[in-house]
């Protein structure tokens, strides 16, 4: 028979130090549970490290290369050098070139592209008569950022660019007029920006946490043992747990929509109800990202990090603070497989830009896809035993 | 399959292994429909791991069998449906009041009338005019009255119950114990896991695991002879000779019992031998009893130590 009782000779109980003592204890403890909590001990490298690679290289307040198009009218040997001077200034890339009015108003409410340069008709010919023709440049002035630093030095920089190519020699002055349009917002107003951006981010904040809880929440309270001995399929587990919420981030949604009309003046000039209907998909591809997150994560802490490690890159990269167009290729990338980034053009586009579905069939249809992978993740990863 | 065989469960070889630690080792055994199937041995023996295998929420790393009829490796999803399994530890909401409880897991069987059925086990468990108290306020006996009301309410035919009067006083035991027996005399066929050995004499048969292997099982009068265990009761001056005995040839097992110590061995004569010099010592009676269960068990539990540890 084994005895519990110490063989050695009984410790003498010190109570000096006794504060600290006890102090060395609790943080002994500590540091030995951090360190058996694998996730935990990662996150401590991986968010710094990570994030602020990610975010150094990826975020540009002054953008570059921003998506254009242009709409020729005539196509002269003067309007291809205004292009190409306008290229060479780094602002532009064009990237459409269109013929038709509508076909550039299109563009530009479904943020293909974040400028337009506008050739009018007898342009060229205009130019030799000295008759100072106006060359229209619209911007996309949803994101003021982006728009702003392009427009402002416009004028000068086409002027300097221009020298080297036109045939006008060495003019004291431009011979045509650089007209800007800021579309959409033509004040520049932050909070126009600002407050669509605000709808996609606050319900992803809080859609994600909602379920990413969820299933840890039943495995830690022991509830999940009877439920998986029950007769219910992993898909019906998800339906049961993301539908609720729905409703919740719906709620949501109406009443950041409306401070941001009533109180802030932010106009909706699309459909409320196309509005609502891309919101609720939204709202859906959250949840669906929050509970995938909790069929991976071992605990509830686990997957209150793993949110946060979501939800960082997507005020980051999804284009609510820095100009989506002006990081570099992969980080766009990388902000397309965020349902952030698509719900904040759509919710910009149809409050601020009045677009329809016509327009806003990419960003829809990749919400939709986002959900579906993240669905099908979750499904996959839910562990209907306990090995 | 032969759902209307006399067998309930009927499994053989079953093993299992937790990050290469056996846990459950060619464990084989049959049930009989309408029984009550006691499963015993110490914590961490193996027996929440058998019962999570039985309904489908383990897979074996090898072995095979059936759980009424249905085999355990690919149906385990009709199982569930005629399964009632009662976790260790309180599986139920905590935070739903007690008839959302039994409504919620009516609606998941597909029972046509779920507030029916939850009102008619509410008033069955003595629970009515509390049915909107949350779970989790009631005290730990009517817990357990609720979760066994909860894994009965589907109709089940076969009871997986985990431990399940661990922490609730003698009289809710007492109970319980009479509910299952109720709900055997129905036909339904019941397996418990549990460490009372009181609870262990109310089985029809027992069977006793410890490291993963079934030792014995049985009826508990087969498992007590087939021990061929002697014991011998010893009263009056104690002190110190549980220890002066232990570790003596023949002597297997010295447990103290309230005033009395009871002295086991497998080994007659060795055991004999053993004691002879304390049998003369006045102050002592010594008395040759039979082992009761707990006595075979604690021996077994000694044995199995020494045998796979």
């Amino acid at each position: 028979m084994s005895s519990i009782r110490a063989t050695g000779p009984l410790r003498e109980i010190r109570d000096r130090f006794g504060f600290l003592r006890r102090s060395y204890a609790m943080m002994a403890k500590e540091f030995i549970q951090l360190r058996r909590d694998r996730v935990s001990f990662a996150m401590i490298v991986a968010i710094p490290v990570m994030q602020l690679l990610l975010f150094g290289f990826a975020i540009n307040t002054t953008p570059h290369h921003l998506p254009s198009a242009v709409l020729l009218q005539e196509d002269s040997d003067l309007a291809r050098s205004v292009l190409k001077a306008l290229e060479n200034t780094a602002y532009f890339r064009f990237v459409y070139e269109v013929h038709d009015v509508e076909d550039f108003d299109n563009l530009l409410k479904s943020g293909k592209v974040l400028f337009g340069v506008e050739i009018p008709r007898g342009f060229e010919r205009a130019v030799r008569r000295g008759d100072k023709p106006a060359l229209l440049v619209a911007a996309d002035a949803t994101d003021p950022v982006a728009a702003s630093s392009a427009l402002g030095s416009l004028g000068m920089i086409v002027q300097t660019a221009l020298k080297h190519d036109l045939y006008i020699g060495d003019p004291p002055a431009l011979p045509f007029e650089i007209r800007a349009h800021a579309r959409y917002n033509p004040a520049a107003e932050s909070r126009l920006n600002i407050v669509p951006g605000l709808v996609g981010t606050i319900l992803t904040m809080t859609m994600l946490i909602f379920t990413a809880l969820s299933v840890t929440r039943e495995i830690e309270r022991g509830t999940m043992e009877s439920l998986l001995s029950m007769p219910i399929k992993p898909v019906e587990v998800m339906i049961g747990k993301i539908v609720p919420y729905i409703l919740v981030g719906f709620i949501q949604a109406f009443l950041i929509v409306n401070i941001g009309v009533f109180l802030f003046g932010v106009p909706v000039l699309g459909n409320l109800f196309l509005l609502a209907a891309l919101s609720t998909l939204f709202i859906a591809a959250n949840l669906a990202i929050g509970y995938t997150f909790s069929t991976i994560a071992q605990n509830q802490l686990q997957a209150i990090q793993m949110s946060f490690m979501f939800f960082l890159p997507s005020i980051l990269l999804s284009g609510f603070m820095f100009p989506f167009a002006g990081m570099p290729a992969w980080a766009q990338y990388l902000g397309e497989c965020l349902p952030l980034t698509h719900y904040i053009r759509i919710v910009r586009a149809i409050m601020l830009k009045g677009a329809t579905m016509p327009n806003l069939r990419y960003d829809a249809l990749a919400l939709a896809v986002l959900m579906t992978v993240a669905m099908t993740i979750a499904v996959t990863r839910f562990r209907r035993t306990l090995d | 399959m032969n759902g209307d065989s006399d067998i309930a469960i009927d499994v053989k070889g079953l093993t299992k292994s937790f990050g290469g630690r056996e846990v459950v080792h060619d464990l084989s055994m049959q049930v009989k429909r309408g029984s009550i199937y006691g499963f015993l041995g110490p914590n961490g023996s193996g027996k929440t791991t058998t019962i999570r295998i039985l309904c489908g929420l383990l897979t074996p790393d090898s072995g095979e069998g059936t759980c009424l009829g249905y085999d355990i490796l690919k149906d385990s999803e009709k199982i569930k449906r005629q399964v009632g399994y009662m976790t260790q530890r309180f599986s139920l909401y905590q935070d739903l009041s007690v008839r959302e409880n039994l409504e919620f897991v009516a609606r998941l069987y597909g029972l046509t009338d779920a507030r029916g059925a939850a009102r008619d086990m509410i008033s069955r468990l003595g629970l009515s005019g509390r049915e909107q108290q949350l779970a989790g306020e009631l005290s730990g006996g009517w817990k357990q009255r609720l979760a066994l009301g909860a894994c009965t309410l589907p109709n089940p035919k076969l009871l997986l119950l985990d431990e399940p009067t661990a922490g609730v006083d003698p009289k809710a035991r007492r109970d319980f114990w009479n509910e299952i027996h109720a709900l055997a005399a129905e036909g339904l066929t019941v397996l418990v896991s549990t460490h009372y050995m009181d609870e262990a004499e109310r089985c029809h048969e027992i069977a006793y695991i410890a490291y993963g292997h079934l030792l014995a099982h049985g009826t508990v009068e087969e498992v007590i002879a087939k021990s061929a265990l002697t014991t011998y009761t010893v009263t009056g001056e104690l002190s110190g000779l549980a220890a002066e005995l232990t570790g003596k040839p023949g002597v297997d097992m010295v447990a103290p019992f309230g005033t009395s110590l009871h002295v086991s061995g497998r080994d007659v004569a060795a055991l004999e031998a053993s004691i002879a010099p304390w049998r003369e010592k006045s102050g002592l009676h010594w008395q040759k009893s039979a082992p009761s269960l707990e006595d075979v068990f604690i021996e077994l539990m000694g044995r199995s130590r020494d045998n796979f540890q």
